[in-house]
């Protein structure tokens, strides 16, 4: 006689209780209740995994963020002269940083816009429609206004950001970049 | 004194936290994409408490695992 519980559909082979048995019998047992509730403890232990994966997202996008406060002010950067950029025409150009894409158009004789080129969907490259007003993402059919940045069509939800401008000695510069929600 | 459960009970159990875990990671999922939509958008008032909010959940369920281990031992 073992002291097996009576809800205890099978006996393991030497006859004692199951939290007596190696860890091996109890992660494979031989009958169904019991290989239940390993599977269920074990889908617990996966979502557990699955947590702590997103406190380690959650983590990053806080020490993202940090790096991004680190990183101050932008440089003022020269982009090009006003002569060489004709009414309606668009310019393309690195600010910030070397790989951060930026696109500068020319609304009118002292007016210009520039924002950052990535689409604030999925980052393809959006491309300037300046006859329509409008800046528009090939990947996914995203449009945004050309005055504000704003998006008036597609899946994007955001505005792209805005680099602030300043004209010169005529010429045009890049003084800093606004990020909006 | 340590109650012991029938594994009756214990199945239970398991599904009852494996449900509240659930819950949690759920609730963890939308945490974080709504974290990254800030900083995206450059809002950072949000960061740290979202982060902190998602570490206590992790807490939580670390804890309630442990819980279904500790129930198994007995």
């Amino acid at each position: 006689m073992t002291d097996t519980p009576p809800d205890q559909l099978s006996v393991p082979p030497n006859g004692r209780p199951y939290h007596e048995q190696p860890q091996w019998r109890n992660d494979f047992p031989i009958d169904w209740p019991q290989d239940e509730l390993v599977a269920r403890r074990d889908f617990t232990k996966f979502l557990v995994l699955t947590s702590f994966a997103f406190v380690v997202g959650q983590a990053w996008i806080v020490l993202e963020n940090l790096r991004r406060r680190r990183r101050g002010l932008p440089p003022v950067r020269k982009i090009a002269d006003l002569s060489t950029i004709p009414i309606g025409s668009a310019l393309t150009f690195a600010y910030p940083a070397a790989h951060d894409d930026c696109i500068l158009v020319r609304t009118g004789e002292e007016r210009f816009v520039a924002y950052g080129q990535k689409c604030t969907h999925l980052s393809c490259a959006v491309t300037p429609r300046p006859k329509d007003n409008c800046l528009y993402c090939p990947c996914h059919n995203g449009v945004f206004d050309l005055e504000t940045g704003v998006p008036t069509a597609g899946p994007p939800r955001r505005p792209l950001p805005r680099i602030q401008l300043e004209i010169r000695d005529g010429a045009i510069y890049a003084t800093g970049v606004e990020v909006r929600g | 004194m340590k109650r012991s459960f029938s594994r009756r009970q214990k199945l239970t159990i398991v599904n009852g936290i494996l449900s509240i875990v659930a819950m949690i990671v759920v609730l963890q999922l939308w945490l974080l994409t709504a974290t990254m939509n800030s900083f995206l958008g450059g809002e950072e008032t949000v960061l740290l408490p979202a982060g902190i909010a998602s570490a206590v959940c992790l807490f939580l369920n670390a804890g309630l695992l442990w819980y279904i281990y500790q129930m198994e031992r007995r």
